[in-house]
């Protein structure tokens, strides 16, 4: 099965290829054919993951590629570890869910076929990126993944907003992709290697020490924050809800933000090779954590909450690897796929029912959408981290992972997140499903395709957690040493982080299902930090700011300067030949004989010339 | 007195100052062409009485070659002023301007 692991990714490009190519004229069937394409790569994709639970370890399939004259050889291949195969399975069975619940979503849509093959183009190249066993090729498909979201967030250009939403995570991104290129072409540059297992012998052997780890660390982790949308390139991701729902479930779960925490943990030897970039990487997801719950609390759009939500789960799973907490990391990106997913699937069908983003005009959904009110409680208990559901174990392994480490500070950071994690997404969850529906439309649940795929995947955010263990133990092939947050079976980080999300719960249900404190009034009473909040601190205006003042202030004199002073020497070059060949060109007045004059004079001045030069006839003339 | 080699010389520069004196003013195309042949049989003198002074016969050669590239000379050199002359009906080189910028 290994050798044939390249056909996960296979299919689903040539369903792509498919079905983009033959246009309009099989729309009613593109999504089928996509579908289909999907479900053989996770059938491929389960096998494999089969395979490597049986014979657990690090399996490396190459073709050479390119040779270049000094000696450095990059190669095609697959990398097939515990890490790559979980995360194969995560990417087809979400994207299965995704298509099989576009089936029904985007139904009414006409450029249906279009959307599916956008929608495999963009498993493809997050497959490819989770086998890639090279940085180039990682980078490659990295750039691919970019350019996939790119396609789908915009899917619906002719809405402004949605063509902004691309342009913007386009080019946000594309700032820590920079970084990132860098960071690949310094290691390629000092290991000659781009090879990933050659990569983490040669920082084990010590090839890799001191400040130089430390830049190409953190250059490394610029990628990570663009694409997995860390402060402070975390302002694509909100604006990316312009997309479809369903493409929303897919970059926040599987494909795109996961990329970046996967970055993280397929180069974690790069990482752990520098304290001072572990350090790094944790505060800044542990800022980030904290920074999009607040934010969180205070929206208005279904799509934007969980958003926010995503940028602070994702803060968690960079908090953990900063820690090292390799394989708390890696759980929480699984958990969390299943349970985002689930979210914005239900909150599609919400969406797809009531046709607005606004939860103040849902309410009392619950009678109406019975499957969909059922499976968001069920994902927003995971969210919460409540136990029995996934997200507990999850959320708990993270915060053990910071404790073990020694980071109290970071710990507190996780335990205020659970705490407004829970509130913010329970004030979600009754403001839209509990109390007096809003409107007089009628909201009806959707269709069977709509309501399986976030069945199954309900039944992952609920039971997921029963997998922890063995979980932990199958990733640490990937990894080789042991990780560390087996060592923990204390009560006390569990508990505490349970009692946050009752908490939470409690607040969020005094407040909006209760109404035994008034929304309104705390509003009031919190009235500077609430519009802080509700202008997510600012920082878009931040950035217009120092796009505006700063950034077209340099341009416009670097254009002064080169309109007038490269361009003006170009210019007076060619003006000082013609001014030149002007004046010139007045020897030239067809008088024969000035003409003889001159060839004459010019004839004696040579032969002068030749004369005063000659040692002979200086002499004879002295 | 006998006829050196210098006298010689000087006849063929005054015959040379001539030349280029008459190809410097003159008005008419054919004196400049009158000019030219002056300037031309100065340089011939000029070989023929080398070749005596030395008492090799290649400097007569010479003046030979020089004679007949100079009528060759005063065939196409005519041949262009007739031309001129039917284009332009005259044949002063104050008038024939045409080549300039």
């Amino acid at each position: 099965m290994l050798e044939h692991a390249w056909i996960i990714p296979a299919l689903p490009i040539a369903a792509a290829a498919l079905v983009g190519l033959l246009g309009r004229r099989i729309n009613r069937f593109a999504g089928w054919i996509t579908s289909a394409a999907i479900a053989g790569s996770l059938l491929l994709a389960l096998r494999l993951m089969w395979d490597v639970l049986a014979h657990p370890g690090v399996k490396e399939i190459t073709l050479p590629w390119l040779q270049t004259a000094g000696g450095l050889m990059i190669q095609m291949g697959m990398l097939i570890d515990p890490l790559s195969s979980v995360m194969l399975v995560i990417v087809t069975f979400v994207s299965l869910m995704v298509q099989v619940y576009s089936l029904g979503y985007m139904a009414e849509d006409e450029g249906i076929g279009r959307y599916f093959a956008f929608l495999s183009l963009f498993t493809f190249s997050m497959l490819g990126l989770v086998l890639s066993n090279n940085l180039i090729f990682l980078y490659m498909f990295w750039e691919l993944v970019g350019l996939s979201s790119y396609l789908l967030i915009g899917f619906w250009y002719k809405k402004p907003e949605a063509a902004n939403a691309a342009k913007k995570a386009f080019v946000v991104t594309r700032f820590g992709d920079m970084g990132f290129l860098i960071g690949i072409l310094v290691v390629g540059y000092f290991l000659n290697t781009f090879n990933i297992l050659a990569l983490g012998d040669a920082v084990k052997a010590g090839k890799l020490a001191g400040g130089l780890a430390t830049a190409v660390a953190l250059l490394l982790f610029c990628g990570a924050m663009g694409k997995s949308g860390q402060f402070p390139l975390h302002i694509w991701l909100p604006d990316a809800m312009e997309g479809p729902t369903p493409v929303s479930a897919l970059i926040h779960a599987a494909t795109m933000v996961a990329a970046g925490v996967f970055m993280v943990a397929r180069l974690f030897p790069l990482f752990a090779a520098s304290e001072t970039a572990m350090l790094t990487v944790s505060y800044i997801g542990g800022f980030t954590a904290i920074f999009a719950a607040t934010i969180a609390c205070v929206q208005d759009d279904i799509k934007r909450i969980l958003a926010y939500s995503t940028l602070s789960q994702l803060g968690y799973m960079v908090m953990a690897l900063g820690c090292g907490g390799y394989t708390a990391g890696m759980f929480h990106l699984t958990t969390h796929a299943a349970f985002k997913a689930l979210l914005f699937l239900a909150a599609g069908s919400v969406i797809h029912a009531v046709h607005t983003n606004d939860i103040w005009k849902m309410g009392g959904l619950c009678r109406s959408m019975g499957i969909t009110t059922a499976v968001m409680l069920i994902a927003s208990l995971a969210l919460a981290g409540v136990f029995p559901f996934a997200g507990f174990f999850s959320k708990d392994e993270v915060l053990v992972s910071t404790f073990l480490a020694g980071r109290m500070d970071l710990l507190f950071v996780g335990l205020l997140t659970a705490l407004l994690t829970s509130f913010y997404i329970f004030r979600m969850f009754f403001v839209v499903f509990a109390g007096k529906p809003a409107t007089d439309k009628h909201a009806h649940e959707a269709s069977w395709v709509m309501t399986i795929p976030m069945l199954l995947l309900s039944i992952l955010a609920a039971g997921l957690g029963a997998a922890t263990a063995p979980f932990g133990h199958f990733l640490q092939a990937s990894f080789g040493a042991p990780a560390m947050e087996t060592e923990y079976h204390g009560r006390l980080i569990p508990a505490l982080a349970t009692l946050m999300a009752v908490l939470g719960f409690a607040w969020a249900y005094l407040v909006y299902l209760q109404k035994a404190v008034s929304a309104s009034l705390l509003m009031r009473r919190f009235l500077p930090i609430y519009t802080l909040l509700k202008n997510k601190y600012y920082i878009d205006e931040m950035y217009q700011w120092a796009v505006q003042r700063i950034m077209f202030v340099v341009s416009r004199a670097l254009a002064w300067f080169d309109r007038n002073i490269v361009d003006g020497a170009v210019n007076g070059v060619a003006w000082l030949c013609r001014l030149t060949g002007d004046g010139l060109s007045r020897l030239q007045q067809g008088r024969l004989q000035t003409y003889l004059i001159m060839f004459v004079a010019g004839v004696v001045i040579i032969i002068m010339v030749v004369l005063a030069s000659n040692p002979t006839v200086l002499a004879w003339m002295k | 007195m006998t006829l050196t080699l210098t006298h010689y010389l000087l006849a063929s520069t005054v015959l040379f100052g001539v030349g280029i004196y008459g190809a410097f003013s003159r008005r008419n195309a054919i004196g400049l062409l009158l000019a030219i042949e002056l300037i031309m049989l100065a340089v011939a003198l000029n070989f023929t009485a080398a070749s005596n002074f030395l008492g090799t016969a290649g400097g007569q050669v010479f003046a030979v070659f020089v004679i007949t590239v100079a009528a060759a000379e005063a065939a196409v050199g005519l041949a262009l002023i007739i031309a001129i002359y039917r284009n332009q009906k005259d044949v002063d080189l104050d008038k024939l301007t045409l080549l300039k910028w």
